[in-house]
């Protein structure tokens, strides 16, 4: 088996359908069960019809990482993915403070941060989006570059510029 | 016990009380969930009484149910049920989106809801339990602000109770509009802007109660599976069966507009005085290529997205919003009102969603109207304006003073069978010949004149749903959409669009014995369960009541309409034969165990378990 290199999951927004299926797959791989609340992928509805799925973007700098008080936060060297180290993690939430996309959460089961893993460098979000044909999610190779932070917005944020695409003029009055 | 949460909450809304209540294993093993264990609870505490409770009084009781493989299998639905306004009898009412993995993620498996509120309220159903809040300031809006203002409420609100632990998503949403609020018996109990549970007329027993919306937010994971990795594998078998169901994936039922109007010849045209048009702009090229602008949506776990979202973008109607629309608004709201271009359809939708009705009843209704105008029975005086057939501004206004309540409008909202019942007094007219309707329910679009479609003569009579297009009683009554099949999937509780190819429907069995440890199989489920729901909904269709009941073979027949030939198209003069449904309808009965007037024999009650079924019945229809 070859190495893994850097990865980055590239995402197409407008065409996410809305059907979760990055959920169900990301708990099954993660929790061996389906746990839409568990899951490190989570699609956003704000408003209907401009749903989203919202996970770590592995900022260059990785304000999240720094943000720990513990240190229970890594970067895996292969995949570039953020690590949490559970054993180590005590709850305080000041990943998801410090995250400029709130994506972090605490898991419902233990209350630890969880955070995208890129799966080992194998995401099943991604596996199930390209089977079914949406192609919303998509493996790219990752290079060094400021950009990928540009991607962590909270989705509050993101849905403000969907509504626009999707609804037009009108899309702001349903999001505000 | 595996495939539950384990616990549904009961909810009083006139003394505000919630508590919990629990099936047996036995009870559940022989009903599911969904539309058969509501048939059986509400059988149960309303039985002996059926003929004398209100559909729309504080003794009915509204179950907001999901089924073991809700969640697991792909396409998740809730089932909505109740003594419904429209028919009288119990439907098992599904409408797809989140709320059902919520509710089941928060620890339940279905709501129960009793009495009636004081004022306007909403719940709020996490894993803490019900909370009953008020709705006052939500009270008379429409679909989008009610959505948009009870999310952001609830968003603070779990926000404050654990602040910092997580971007909070979305809680669920079932919600109704101002239409239903007022009782109107044509209304859906809705979710997100664009999706109803439509038949039955929910929306008004919500209305009835006070009840503006219930919201789920559950943090935890589906109840656990009997065999996980079995589940899994299956569960994967299926959506790849799904991926490949390609028309229906990028088309959506919407494909059918055009092909059923012209090729099948079955499609609703002008309150059914016609079924064929060859109006090429309801093709689905022309709604993609104008109206769509997205071309995949669907709801929880869902690998067929089949849903389409519409805008209108320019010109008159400028903002209107709505799914696809789907085959059933496209006909009810088109070409049924004579409305051809998809901007007017996709408007008349938006206005349908927005004041919470359900497009197929109330384009059925409307469609009934228009009738009697162009006859002549109804005038300018009764209607304050003119209404004729594509005439969006007109249909516009009628169904705003449906949903006030306002003028004629009031008769109306009774719904198609019983606007022809009382204008019929007022004139002087038997004008049920021109309600194309079944058991005070309107038929879904799909006419049976020209043989084309997929339903059949025994279809709509039979039917223990009424006129419900997506449960047709069948010849074959093991056929994959036949009634029996459809109680399973509206008990599962899923999407049966992803369970139409065959090697689908086989795994099935596979997958409930996965997810409950149950061994059910095809024998089992026809032979038994699915006739036990069967009769119990067949029992209080029969008793029915109080305003309304329903004839056994007389009530049981198609609508005048249909034994009209049909005026045009290439089926011209095709009609609906007399003989050919009495045979058919006489043979069904035999085959689901019923006497020669479709009443569940005693034998066949005793068998199934259902000794007070039988009991009630022989009393009340005894001297008939």
């Amino acid at each position: 088996m070859s190495a893994v290199e850097p990865i980055w999951i590239a995402r197409d927004l407008p065409k996410c359908s809305g059907c979760r299926l990055c959920e169900v797959a990301c708990s099954l791989h993660h929790e061996g069960r389906i746990w839409p609340e568990a899951s490190r992928v989570r699609v956003f509805m704000r408003v209907p019809g401009a749903e989203f799925p919202h996970l770590c973007t592995q900022c260059h700098d990785y304000p999240c990482v720094k943000s720990c008080p513990v240190g229970a936060l890594s970067v895996d060297k292969r995949t570039s993915a953020v690590i949490v180290d559970r054993d180590s993690c005590n709850s305080c939430g000041a990943c998801i403070q410090a995250c400029p996309g709130r994506v972090p959460f605490l898991h419902p089961g233990d209350k630890k941060a969880t955070i995208c893993d890129l799966c080992g460098g194998d995401p099943q979000c991604v596996k199930v989006c390209t089977e079914g044909g949406w192609n919303v999610l998509r493996v790219v190779e990752r290079e060094e570059s400021h950009s990928y932070k540009l991607y962590a917005r909270r989705p509050d944020e993101i849905t403000m510029d969907l509504v626009t695409i999707i609804f037009g003029e009108h899309g702001e009055r349903m999001a505000r | 016990m595996r495939g539950y949460a384990g616990k549904f909450a009961e909810v009083d809304l006139s003394c505000g009380e919630v508590k919990e209540t629990v099936f047996g294993e036995e009870t559940l093993k022989q009903y599911l969930g969904g539309r058969g264990l509501a048939a059986k609870l509400l059988w149960d505490r309303l039985g002996e009484i059926w003929e004398r409770v209100d559909p729309l009084g504080p003794e009915n009781i509204l179950t907001i149910f999901a089924g073991p493989l809700t969640g697991y299998y792909p396409g998740s639905k809730m089932c909505i049920s109740g003594k419904s306004p429209l028919t009288l009898g119990i439907v098992g009412s599904t409408v797809a989106g989140e709320h059902a993995v919520d509710m089941r993620c928060a620890g339940f498996d279905g709501l129960i809801i009793k009495g009636r509120a004081e004022k306007p309220v909403y719940l709020l159903v996490t894993d803490d339990g019900v909370e009953i809040r008020d709705a006052s300031h939500v009270w008379g809006k429409g679909r989008v602000e009610t959505y948009r203002i009870l999310l952001r409420e609830a968003l603070q609100l779990l926000e404050g109770r654990s602040p910092g632990s997580r971007e909070w998503r979305e809680p669920s949403i079932l919600h109704i509009g101002p239409a239903a609020e007022k009782m109107s018996r044509v209304t859906a109990v809705q979710t997100k802007w664009a999706h109803g549970a439509g038949y039955g007329g929910y929306g008004a027993v919500m209305g009835s109660k006070n009840l503006k919306a219930v919201l789920f937010k559950g943090l935890g994971p589906l109840p656990e599976a009997w065999d996980m990795g079995r589940a899994r594998e299956i569960i994967w078998r299926i959506l790849r069966i799904c991926f490949r169901s390609d028309s229906m994936r990028r088309w959506g039922t919407g494909a059918a507009g055009y092909d059923v109007g012209s090729r099948l010849s079955s499609e609703p045209v002008r309150n059914w005085q016609d079924e064929w048009h060859d109006e090429r702009s309801f093709g689905v090229d022309r709604f993609e290529e104008r109206v769509w602008v997205k071309r995949y949506w669907g709801d929880f776990g869902c690998p067929s997205t089949c849903l389409k979202l519409s805008v209108v973008r320019a010109g008159p109607y400028k903002g209107a919003v709505c799914d696809n629309p789907d085959y059933e608004n496209q006909a009810y709201l088109g070409t049924n009102l004579g409305v051809f271009t998809p901007e007017e359809n996709v408007y008349l939708c938006s206005l349908m969603e927005e004041l919470g009705f359900c497009g197929i009843q109330v384009g059925n209704t409307l469609g009934f109207a228009a009738e009697l105008y162009q006859r002549g029975i109804l005038t300018k005086e009764d209607l304050g304006f003119e209404l004729r057939w594509g005439d969006v501004k007109g249909f516009e206004r009628l169904m705003k003073m449906m949903a006030e309540r306002e003028g004629i409008g009031d008769i109306l909202a009774e719904g198609t069978y019983r606007a022809a019942l009382k204008l019929g007094k007022l004139k002087g007219l038997d004008l049920t010949r021109y309600a194309v309707t079944e058991k005070g329910m309107g038929i879904g679009a799909h006419g049976i004149r020209s043989k084309l479609d997929y339903v059949e003569a025994v279809s709509y009579p039979c039917s223990v749903q009424g006129g419900d297009h997506t449960s047709p009683a069948m010849r074959d009554i093991r056929k994959g959409d036949s009634e029996l099949t459809v109680i399973l999937h509206d008990s599962g509780v899923y999407c049966w669009f992803n369970i139409m190819k065959d090697e689908a429907l086989d795994l099935i069995w596979e997958l409930i014995q996965a997810v409950t440890g149950w061994q059910i199989t095809a024998d089992t489920w026809y032979k038994e369960m699915a006739l036990r729901i069967l009769a119990i909904q067949r029992a209080a269709l029969l008793v029915g009541g109080p305003d309304i009941t329903w004839k056994p073979i007389k009530d049981d027949d198609l609508p005048a309409r249909w034994y009209e030939p049909l005026p045009s198209g290439p089926y011209k003069g095709r009609a609906s034969d007399k003989k050919e449904l009495e045979e058919d309808r006489r043979r069904y009965f035999e085959d689901v165990g019923w006497d020669e007037r479709g009443i569940p024999k005693s034998s066949t009650l005793k068998c199934l378990g259902l000794e007070a079924v039988d009991k009630k019945l022989r009393s009340f229809l005894g001297n008939q």
